[in-house]
């Protein structure tokens, strides 16, 4: 059994990643976010259960997608919104935008642009950890499309051999931009791949914040004890297209319907309400402050001014 | 077959949109080659992120237009593989910025296997790739790398500016026996402009004069020949006649179109959208200093993109690269206006 207090932050997690990503998708319909926008809609239960098993000092690395893991570890609403909207205040000063955001004050390595390039970088960290000594991990989040590209079997084994503390998440949403996974792999479990190289792995309900928690924090415990990486399989799936301007329209209906009637969100609700025993009034009231937070940050952002075009030109001077 | 110079007006010329110039291309050369085929990501169903490639899946089904893994490096080794062994494969790799991951198979395997062989071997292969900022995409899809290419001996490197150029370079990259880097521009691929209805090639290696002049000469390729087209029709109402050359093909290099006009215009600018550092404008005006010094009236002037990554706010982003503004003023300082 959970505290009542440990599920509602749960909750707010899961439910601060959803409504930063609609509001923001509302930013990008006005015309105030420009680029590229990876929404995390669907896949809320996977940064949020991985980050609740995380200590302080551990390390992530983020994906395209990673808005959600930036949130889940306590990165800062107003930040996050000033730096898509390009603003000075912004995480990387408007100089990176929605692909590009990194937070080393929540051990938050970053997102990239370069599918899979995040896997290396984050055996890395484990790496760093391993020659300085200590216990802390790493969480790597990467999903299906990045596990066909080689750095994926390399980082696997390099982790492996050197018994690096490092978690695989495997965000599995089942498509690559459009390409289906059964297409891309002729064994679209994709954990399996990790008993080639020694690796100990677990499929866990992507959407279930509960179940994701419980396996990350096995895994997260045999890594910590010096037993090397561990992987864990999330399965899931993205709630629309591969970005604000994809419609999807190449995602059956019906599996689309299947994955929504097990919407995280609607399942961290429920277990707030079952297991933390929190009223329908409370949970609306974690529900409101999150909205607020959400108003206020937006508010926040818009009023910040733009990066100084004249002391980017300086700084570029010193290139 | 001849090359077609397709000008409004002409017989059988369309309007088209550069990217639908290049869908004709590797229609076209699909059906004229059982040898050709295309390999990438995300270019069947959906075709491509920039819809080159659409419809090709429906007219030559799966075997010829195979959609990819995220394996870049592999898949683009396996077009090398390909190629050797007397297929035609177009790869496609969707960002310019994402052949860091393929630049073995590029830079040490395609590049040279026809030189190690003794020139028996062959790598009859096109690169496809897109480059170019001005979409608000950040610095790890808004680069312009076509200097790392022009760098590698054994590599052709095609930049075409146009629709017309488009299909006519991609036809003629794909039938060449080399490796050849095709890059377009992600601005470009909405611009329209006349495409003749007849079946036509572009030579690689020769060059474009797009607008003639007398008082300048201004070098450029890729998404800055409109940007240059319009500072030049903005220096006329000035008096000032710039000549615009586009090379269309950086490798190989038309040098002689370029140094004739230079001799004529006795100014020189070019500009780049690239990071001014190592760039190709360096190594044109050393070719032209070497071969025409005595012609010039002055230092050759370059405009480049700034020493930087690409930002992602818009205006930084501006700032970074060539805008018509600038363009103007190197032509007035070339000048001594
Ligand atoms: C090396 C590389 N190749 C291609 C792309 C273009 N791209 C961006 S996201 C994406 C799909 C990634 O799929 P997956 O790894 O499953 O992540 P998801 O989008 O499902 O979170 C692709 C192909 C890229 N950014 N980097
Ligand atoms: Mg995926």
């Amino acid at each position: 059994m959970y505290s009542r207090q440990f599920l509602e932050e749960l909750y707010r997690t899961v439910y601060t990643i959803r409504v930063f990503e609609t509001e923001c998708i509302k930013l990008y319909r006005q015309g105030l976010i420009i680029g590229y926008f990876h929404p995390y809609l669907g896949e809320e239960a996977i940064a949020t259960g991985v980050c609740a098993a995380l200590r302080k000092d551990d390390y992530i690395v983020s994906t395209h997608r990673g808005h959600g893991h930036c949130i889940a570890r306590g990165g800062e609403l107003k930040k996050m919104v000033a730096e898509v909207l390009g603003r000075e205040a912004g995480y990387c000063r408007g100089r990176g935008g929605s692909m590009h955001i990194a937070d080393l004050k929540t051990g938050n390595i970053g997102a990239n642009g370069i599918v899979g390039a995040g896997i290396p970088i984050g055996v890395g960290a484990g790496l760093g950890i391993y020659v300085r000594g200590g216990d802390q991990v790493v969480a790597i989040f990467f999903s299906d499309g990045a596990c066909n590209n080689g750095v994926f079997a390399e980082s696997l084994n390099l982790a492996a051999i050197w018994d690096l503390p490092v978690v695989f998440v495997l965000e599995n949403n089942q498509y690559a931009v459009s390409s289906p996974i059964e297409e891309m792999s002729r064994i679209p479990d994709l954990h399996r791949r990790a008993e080639g190289y020694g690796v100990a792995a677990y499929a866990v309900d992507g959407n279930d914040v509960l179940a994701v928690y419980e396996k990350t924090t096995e895994a997260i415990e045999a890594c910590r004890s010096g037993k090397g990486p561990v992987m864990v399989e999330a399965k899931t799936y993205r709630h629309g297209g591969h970005h604000v301007n994809d419609p999807g329209l190449y995602m059956p209906e019906e599996r689309l319907e299947y994955y929504k009637a097990r919407d995280p969100v609607k399942l961290a609700r429920e277990h707030l309400a079952a297991q933390g025993q929190c009223s329908e009034c409370d949970i609306t009231t974690i529900e409101q402050q999150v909205l607020e937070a959400m108003e206020q940050a937006v508010e926040y952002a818009k009023d910040c001014p733009a990066p100084s075009v004249e002391e980017f030109l300086k700084e570029v001077e010193q290139n | 077959m001849s090359e077609d110079k397709g000008r409004p007006g002409a017989s059988g010329v369309r309007q088209l949109k550069y990217r639908e110039a290049l869908n004709e291309a590797l229609r076209e050369e699909l059906r004229r080659d059982e040898s050709v085929f295309v390999i990438g990501g995300g270019i069947g169903q959906r075709g491509g992120s920039y819809k080159v490639t659409v419809g090709l899946l429906d007219e030559f089904g799966p075997r010829r237009i195979i959609d990819a893994p995220i394996a870049e490096a592999s898949f683009t080794g396996a077009g090398v593989g390909a190629a050797i062994t007397g297929m035609r494969p177009v790869v496609e790799i969707l960002f310019v910025d994402f052949t860091s991951l393929i630049i073995d198979q590029i830079v040490n395997q395609a590049a040279k296997y026809r030189f190690m062989s003794g020139g028996k071997g062959r790598v009859p292969m096109v690169l496809r790739t897109q480059g170019g900022s001005g979409n608000g995409l950040a610095a790890q899809h808004s680069q312009s790398l076509e200097a790392w290419y022009y760098h590698v001996p054994g590599l052709k490197v095609v930049m075409p500016s146009t629709a017309h150029d488009a299909k006519g370079l991609l036809k003629s990259a794909i039938r060449d026996d080399d490796p050849v880097i095709f890059i377009e521009h992600k601005l470009l691929y909405m611009t329209e402009g006349p495409v003749p209805q007849d079946e036509y090639t572009v030579e690689l290696g020769v060059g474009d004069i797009k607008r003639g002049g007398s008082d300048v000469t201004i070098v450029a390729w890729s998404n800055m020949v409109p940007r240059v087209l319009s500072a030049a029709e903005k220096l006329a109402a000035r008096r000032i006649e710039a000549e615009v050359i586009d090379p269309r093909t950086l490798v190989p290099l038309d040098k002689q179109l370029i140094l004739e006009s230079v001799k004529r215009t006795e100014h020189l600018v070019i500009v780049q959208e690239a990071v001014r550092r190592g760039g190709v404008a360096s190594d044109i005006a050393s070719i032209v200093q070497a071969e025409a010094f005595d012609y010039l009236d002055a230092p050759i002037e370059i405009v480049a993109g700034k020493n930087t990554p690409i930002p992602f706010n818009v205006q930084l982003e501006k700032a970074c690269v060539p805008q018509e503004a600038d363009i103007i003023e190197a032509v007035q300082r070339v000048l001594h206006l």
